[in-house]
Formats: C-alpha cells, sequence, structure tokens
C-alpha cells in the first residue's frame, strides 16, 4: 500500500477526533476524542518511519503513547474529583477554575 | 493481500473513531475506542511496527482503557444527547471546521511533495520494528526520552492520587475511635465486644450516641458498662 492512504486515514481520523472535541460536552468523551487525534498522530509518525524505513519515528509514538497515558491518567482523576465534589461532568458548566 | 487488509483495518478504524463521537453512551465510547485501537494495531502491523503494534494492544487496548471503563462505571455514564444545547449552528461550524481541517491536513501531508509517498516505503531489513531493535535504540540513543518518561509516569501517577483522593483524609472522629483512652485501660491483645461486631463502625455508632449510654444499645457489651462508669 502507497504510504499516502495511511496519511489519509491518519488525517481523517484526526478530523473525527477534532470534531468530537468540538462537539461533545462530557469531558469523558473528550479526552476519548484527544486519544483519537493522539493516534492519528501516532499512525502518520509510523507511516512515515516506514517510509523513511527509519525506527526512530516508533521510537517517538511510544513516547507519544507515554504521554497520553499520563494525560488520561490525570484527567480522569480530575473526572473522579468532580464526580467526587457533586460537581455536574460537563465542560460547560466548569467556566471557572476557583474551587 | 496487503491492501485487503488495510481497507478492512482502516475501515475498522474510521468506524471506531466515528462511534466514539457519535454513540451517546460514554461506556459504548469507550467500547469503540478499543474497536479503533485493535484496528490501529493491525495498521501499525502493515507498516512493519510489530513493537508498537504490541504495545498498542497491550497498554491502551488493555490498561488505559480498563481504567476508562472503571471511571465511567464509578461516574455514571449519563446520556447526554449530540450536541443539545450548542444549538445546531455550532454544530454545523463544527462540521464545516472538521471539513476545514481534513482539507489542510490533506494538502500538508500528501501534498508535501515527498518523493516517497506514492511508494510502499523503502526497503527495510529484516529485523524492522522489532523488539530487539526499539529496545537497542530506547536504551543507547533515546535514553535520555527514555527516563524523562519514566519520571512522567511517575508524577502522573503521584498526581492522580493527589487529585482523586478523599479530602482531609481520615476523619478527626476515625482516629479518636481507633486511639481511645480504652487502649490503654484495656489488657494486651483484647478488644471491645463493640469492635468485634461491627468494626469501626460500631465505635462510631457509640460516639454517636447522646450522652450516656442508654439501655437500647446493644451493639456494644458489656465492657462498654465499664467504660463508661
Amino acid at each position: 500500500m502507497d504510504i499516502g492512504w495511511y496519511l489519509a486515514v491518519s488525517a481523517l481520523i484526526f478530523t473525527i477526533g477534532a470534531g468530537g472535541v468540538l462537539t461533545r460536552r462530557s469531558p469523558l468523551v473528550i479526552l476519548l476524542c484527544i486519544e483519537l487525534m493522539l493516534n492519528a498522530g501516532n499512525l502518520a509518525l509510523i507511516a512515515f518511519s516506514r517510509m523513511h524505513g527509519d525506527p526512530d519515528g516508533q521510537i517517538f509514538a511510544i513516547i507519544v503513547m507515554v504521554v497520553a497515558a499520563c494525560e488520561v491518567t490525570v484527567g480522569l482523576g480530575l473526572i473522579v474529583a468532580m464526580h467526587r465534589r457533586k460537581l455536574p461532568i460537563d465542560v460547560d458548566e466548569m467556566r471557572e477554575l476557583q474551587g | 493481500m496487503a491492501e485487503v487488509l488495510f481497507f478492512l483495518a482502516g475501515m475498522g478504524a474510521i468506524t471506531g473513531a466515528i462511534g466514539v463521537v457519535a454513540v451517546r453512551n460514554p461506556f459504548y465510547s469507550v467500547l469503540a475506542l478499543v474497536c479503533h485501537l485493535l484496528s490501529l494495531a493491525a495498521l501499525f502491523l502493515l507498516l512493519r511496527a510489530e513493537f508498537v503494534a504490541a504495545a498498542q494492544v497491550v497498554v491502551y487496548a488493555g490498561a488505559v482503557m480498563v481504567l476508562y471503563v472503571f471511571v465511567v462505571a464509578y461516574v455514571g455514564g449519563q446520556d447526554v444527547p449530540l450536541g443539545a444545547r450548542p444549538g445546531r449552528g455550532l454544530r454545523l461550524v463544527a462540521v464545516l471546521f472538521g471539513a476545514v481541517l481534513f482539507v489542510e491536513l490533506a494538502i500538508a501531508t500528501l501534498g508535501s511533495g515527498l518523493t516517497l509517498i506514492g511508494t510502499n516505503g523503502q526497503a527495510v531489513e529484516a529485523g524492522f520494528g522489532s523488539p530487539a531493535q526499539i529496545g537497542e535504540l530506547l536504551l543507547t540513543r533515546f535514553l535520555l526520552p527514555f527516563e524523562v518518561a519514566s519520571f512522567l509516569l511517575l508524577i502522573a501517577a503521584v498526581g492522580a492520587v493527589v487529585l482523586a483522593r478523599r479530602r482531609g483524609g481520615i476523619t478527626a472522629a476515625e482516629d479518636q475511635a481507633r486511639y481511645s483512652a480504652m487502649d490503654i485501660l484495656r489488657p494486651a491483645n483484647t478488644g471491645t465486644m463493640a469492635e468485634a461486631v461491627g468494626g469501626r463502625s460500631g465505635a462510631a455508632r457509640r460516639e454517636a450516641l447522646p450522652v450516656a449510654g442508654t439501655p437500647s444499645d446493644d451493639d456494644s457489651g458489656s465492657d462498654d458498662d465499664g467504660e463508661e462508669a
């Protein structure tokens, strides 16, 4: 398969993720959509790594996965803290940073 | 063969991504994301990235998604209608923005003029993307990012515990119940009947009672009478 097709799939997944971040209001689903965008980036990185025949891009993808795992952990911790304080699980309601 | 596999995996990945965005219940969104991640792992395998594909399945589709499922079950996934309050105008703008972004990304990647983009990629040796090669790179050339990533994971774990812990920790009442004056008066290795029956909650209930022990207090046995005397 041409590398270009992989890049097209990656761009499509990134677009879907970005649209999800814009349209959904639940922070859980927004985190999932950010995962989609990070995965689209991973796919592009690995496609370019294959294109150049150089495994450095795969290392980059692994580091991106680590960062995504950290982001998910902290984000889910925040959602649990919101739930504990009986705050609405809705990003439109969470406009202010003051606790 | 590769074309058929690419088509199937690409369709799975895109369908999963659409499912994440379009499904109402967050629980099903998580399941759609698992489908998406598994299809993406197949795409990684087609691109000769064996180790990344395995890590994707084990770490992402396994561990991270289990965390998601637990949090969705804990918070309780509300059925939120897709874009009910933002209004149709904003939703239209979002779709338009998505289309513009897709065109832009396609121009940026496909129209970049890279000569190898229309090929299968350069010829690679047999061990490309194998765990041996990735491990060697991680421990030699990319040692610093590797160590920084481990620190980042540690910091994120500590941060999640701090964020999601119970506010105030152990309350003062529990501390008092645990270290009461009776601990000194009581012989070693013995406990009250209330502790045996009701655990710490029995002690808390005893303190919640009005002034003196009433006869209706059946839980606290004869030991408590000695305490109240």
